[in-house]
């Protein structure tokens, strides 16, 4: 045998996506997780517009944004509690982490796999929330996704760091909702904020909505810098 | 494989509690090394060192020129083998095998996967069926093929007879001792004397976190001598 030269190993991003790759390979599989979170956000833009919808009325923008982020917001919770469930069962993180893959590769892999699995369950709700409060269905709803987007990101980015934290805690779930909800106040903020302004029928405020957008890039850029740079200690293993 | 493991005064902190106590000791290659003692005498703790999973709070361990710490690129030449198989339950075993194999930049090829498989007896495991389904054997099978599938120089083994019935338990001593013959480095913690006295060349008793004994011995240990050893080393 050779001595203890490591192999070479494959880049950051291939190794990110290996990562994602095998997370949504399991979740095509059972689609457990996703049809956990499209469930409960269905429920949650129902439930809501029972109490807000007036018959024959329209609801006001802002509402039908607020509506939109509060599903957003526990559906991704779902995916974020799961997010490292597979890796607790059998003790496959210790795997992983012996990989000669960076933290950082891994931390991207799930951000990414988190990222798809909540963007799908936004497309569903996003067609909800256009039949149900007949919001607008021309190019603005392209600028209302890439707002989703965005903000999917920022949660996810925090999540992610969260979700690995709480691997071996026991109520995981509850703290998760506890720690996170705080730092992503203003990703929802910016982002019903900004879709409220898209949505307005009578005068959509584009320069707000802009002001928005880069707000959540750069919310984005801040939240995964710091997951890079935190999820190395969250997941050690001491 | 020609370099050994060394560990020079390795200690570990716990929230105040000292798990290890300047452990020093040196693991050749070609040899199965026995880490023996009981409950709470950082016999874990030490193997999560070697992993690099876990950073030693003072000390050192050494392979080859390079020191063996937390990020290690040699962390790439580690298998592990806990009692948890550390596979995804929802995969397929080649599916698994594939994952880890791209992982450490491996050929994750059909071929090679197959045998793996068929290395560790699972050639034969129908291909839609999900690590989820296996037998506690199995899982255990599965396991090694995942340590082994990066050609690692150094296998770390926890406990991994934990829950195997006899048939399993002498198929993985065979493992063992196929793994030494291959030159590997091989460090066994386990509570089970009899498994060490069958297959250890050295062994290594810790008590309370500090060495106690640390004895090679080429010809290996006799199953009553080495129980000797242990009662007289901790006592029990």
């Amino acid at each position: 045998m050779a001595d203890p030269a490591p192999a070479p190993a494959p880049g950051f991003l291939r190794q990110a996506l290996h990562i994602a790759a095998k997370d949504l390979r399991i979740e095509w599989r059972s689609r457990e997780v996703f049809a956990t979170m499209t469930f409960l956000a269905v429920v949650v833009v129902l439930i809501f517009s029972f109490a807000f919808v007036v018959e024959g009325a329209r609801p006001p923008a802002p509402v039908v944004a607020g509506i939109l982020w509060v599903a957003v917001v526990v559906s991704g919770t779902v995916a974020l509690s799961r997010a490292f469930d597979r890796e607790r069962e059998g003790e496959a993180i210790r795997s992983l982490l012996l990989a000669p893959a960076p933290r950082g590769a891994v931390y991207i892999g799930k951000l990414a796999a988190t990222v798809v699995l909540m963007l799908v369950t936004e497309t569903v709700l996003t067609g909800l929330c256009v039949i149900l409060f007949a919001t607008r269905m021309d190019i603005l709803l392209l600028r209302v996704v890439l707002l989703l987007a965005l903000g999917t990101v920022g949660f996810a980015a925090a999540g992610c760091v969260f979700s690995a934290a709480l691997l071996r805690a026991r109520g995981r779930d509850a703290l998760l909702a506890t720690l996170l909800y705080p730092i992503i106040v203003p990703i929802v903020i910016a982002g019903a904020r900004g879709t409220a302004q898209l949505l307005d029928l009578s005068a959509p405020d584009l320069e707000g909505a802009a002001f928005w957008t880069k707000f959540l890039f750069a919310l984005d850029i801040l939240f995964v810098t710091a997951g890079l740079w935190a999820f190395e200690p969250v997941v050690g293993g001491d | 494989m020609t370099s050994p493991l060394v560990l020079r005064a390795v200690g570990k902190i716990y929230g105040g509690r000292r798990a290890l106590h300047d452990v020093s000791a040196r693991f050749e290659p070609g040899r199965v090394a026995a880490v023996l003692g009981p409950n709470g005498a950082g016999k874990s703790t030490l193997l999560g060192i070697l992993s690099t999973l876990v950073s030693p709070s003072s000390g050192v361990v050494r392979w080859g020129d390079d020191a063996l710490e937390r990020g290690s690129p040699l962390r790439a030449r580690i298998g592990y083998v806990g009692h948890d198989p550390g596979v995804y339950g929802d995969l397929t075993a080649r599916e698994n095998l594939r994952f880890f194999c791209a992982l450490h930049g491996r050929d994750a090829g059909g071929a090679r996967v197959d045998a793996l498989l068929a290395r560790v007896g699972l050639g034969d495991v129908p291909a839609d069926a999900t690590a989820r389904t296996f037998s506690r054997g199995m899982l255990q099978r599965l396991a090694l093929a995942r340590a082994l599938a990066h050609d690692p120089a150094l296998l770390l083994f926890d406990e991994p007879s934990a829950a195997l019935d006899p048939a399993g338990a002498a198929w993985l001593q065979a493992e063992l001792a196929a793994e030494r013959a291959a030159g590997r480095t091989v460090v066994l913690v386990t509570h089970d004397l009899e498994a060490a006295a069958a297959i250890a060349d050295q062994v290594m008793i810790l008590r309370r976190g500090r060495v106690v004994r640390d004895e090679a011995r080429p010809g290996g240990f006799p199953p009553d001598t080495l129980r000797g050893l242990y009662r007289e080393a901790t006592g029990g």
